[in-house]
């Protein structure tokens, strides 16, 4: 029914399922049982797999945006789409509260949509269930010092990266332009002169 | 053979050492971090002002305003969350000692089933309130069982996510109940 901290419990629609019904209404009625007795047996039960295939991979991701939880002004339903999109499900972790079907998604897409009506600003709405939840609510975590780390790790990793192949190019050119010794000379040169005469 | 070549030679054995080392603590500190338990962004928050109805048949909901002037535990519980039942004889034994105040908030509940629950398993609770929902995200609720200890001033000085054993109750509720009481 809802979210415990212990087992996910049962009855609760998980989006599996409703991913795996919308690539059945894909399907027309009957095309899985059509064309099976005859000889090209394989090939059109490989197209007919491609085709689906290609179906759903133009599907977009399930939304758990519910008919009766929208608003019905198209511009401050678009707005709590966005302001949606940034919130983490708490309950699945990698879900926005727009795809999760958790109750506790809904309960905060319910509430996004009243801070959204009552005149709050994205931010504001952000902030106020970023004061309750923390950073973890934050899908993009926030730029702060905090997470200096975190966003400017690969680019530290990158500068360590790139010194040390300066610095491996640079060895290696100025092994290669150190002046030959006298002698070293000599003997190039006498080889260079056998080379010649053959 | 120059010296920084020798020091070449001495770095290629060196930073693997280095290298396994930070990564041996980085994996046993991160390892042993149970990713279920999310910090609580209200640590040291006073605790959000709300009023909740009584479960039906009661008397009296839970409020905000009963928390100032005493450490409380409120502890977010549901007949639906079967760790919750795993819990409950430890909050019953918890409010035998009348240690400290314990308010329940019922979250997301069918009123009968939540009545027949307490009737079964017993009421440790001063007060009971009955949430839809709303209160608990107010509390940054995102699951049940979740237990917070309130100080005297009302404010959120702890949070325990799932169910309490008797070893969290011993090690870190009841010294907390008594640092905050001093």
């Amino acid at each position: 029914m809802t979210d415990c901290h212990c087992e996910e419990p049962l009855g609760r629609r998980s989006n599996l399922d409703r991913q795996s019904s919308t690539g059945a209404r894909l399907l027309p009625p009957g095309t899985a049982r059509k064309g099976r007795p005859s000889g090209g047996r394989n090939d059109s039960i490989r197209l007919a797999a491609g085709v689906v295939m290609l179906l759903l991979a133009t599907t977009s991701p399930a939304q758990a945006v519910r008919p009766d939880e929208m608003l019905a002004d198209p511009g401050l339903e678009a707005r709590a789409r966005e302001v949606g999109r940034e919130l983490r499900c708490l309950v699945c972790r990698n879900q926005s509260i727009d795809d999760s079907d958790a109750d506790l998604a809904h309960d905060l897409r319910v509430l996004v949509r009243e801070r959204i009506k009552a005149g709050d600003s994205d931010d504001r709405v952000i902030a106020y269930v970023r004061a309750r939840y923390g950073d973890f609510v934050l899908l993009r975590p926030p730029f702060e010092l905090g997470t200096l780390l975190l966003w400017g790790g690969p680019l530290l990793l990158l500068v360590i990266g790139g010194a040390a192949l300066a610095r491996f190019y640079r060895s290696r050119r100025e092994a290669a332009v150190a002046p030959l010794s006298p002698d070293e000379r000599r003997r190039l040169a006498s080889i260079l002169g056998e080379g010649s005469e053959n | 053979m120059t010296g920084g070549a020798m020091n070449r030679r001495g770095l290629i054995f060196v930073l693997p050492a280095v290298v396994f080392t930070l990564l041996a603590v980085g994996f046993y500190v991160g390892l042993g971090i149970d990713s279920n338990v999310l910090p609580s962004a209200l640590i040291d928050q006073p605790a959000p002002r709300f009023e909740l109805p009584p479960l039906p048949g009661g008397e009296r909901g839970f409020s905000s305003a009963d928390l100032p002037g005493h450490v409380s535990l409120v502890n977010v519980f549901a007949s639906w969350c079967t760790p919750c039942r795993a819990e409950h004889p430890i909050l019953n034994a918890l409010a035998k000692t009348k240690r400290v105040a314990i308010y329940g908030i019922n979250y997301k509940d069918k009123p009968d089933a939540a009545l027949a629950w307490i009737a079964e398993l017993g009421n440790p609770y001063t007060r009971i309130g009955a949430d839809d929902g709303r209160v608990g995200i107010d509390w940054g609720v995102y699951g049940v069982p979740e237990t917070f200890i309130v100080d005297r001033a009302g404010r959120i000085r702890y949070k325990h996510v799932g169910p309490l054993t008797q070893n969290d109750v011993e090690r870190t509720i009841l010294p907390l109940i008594t640092r905050l009481e001093r």
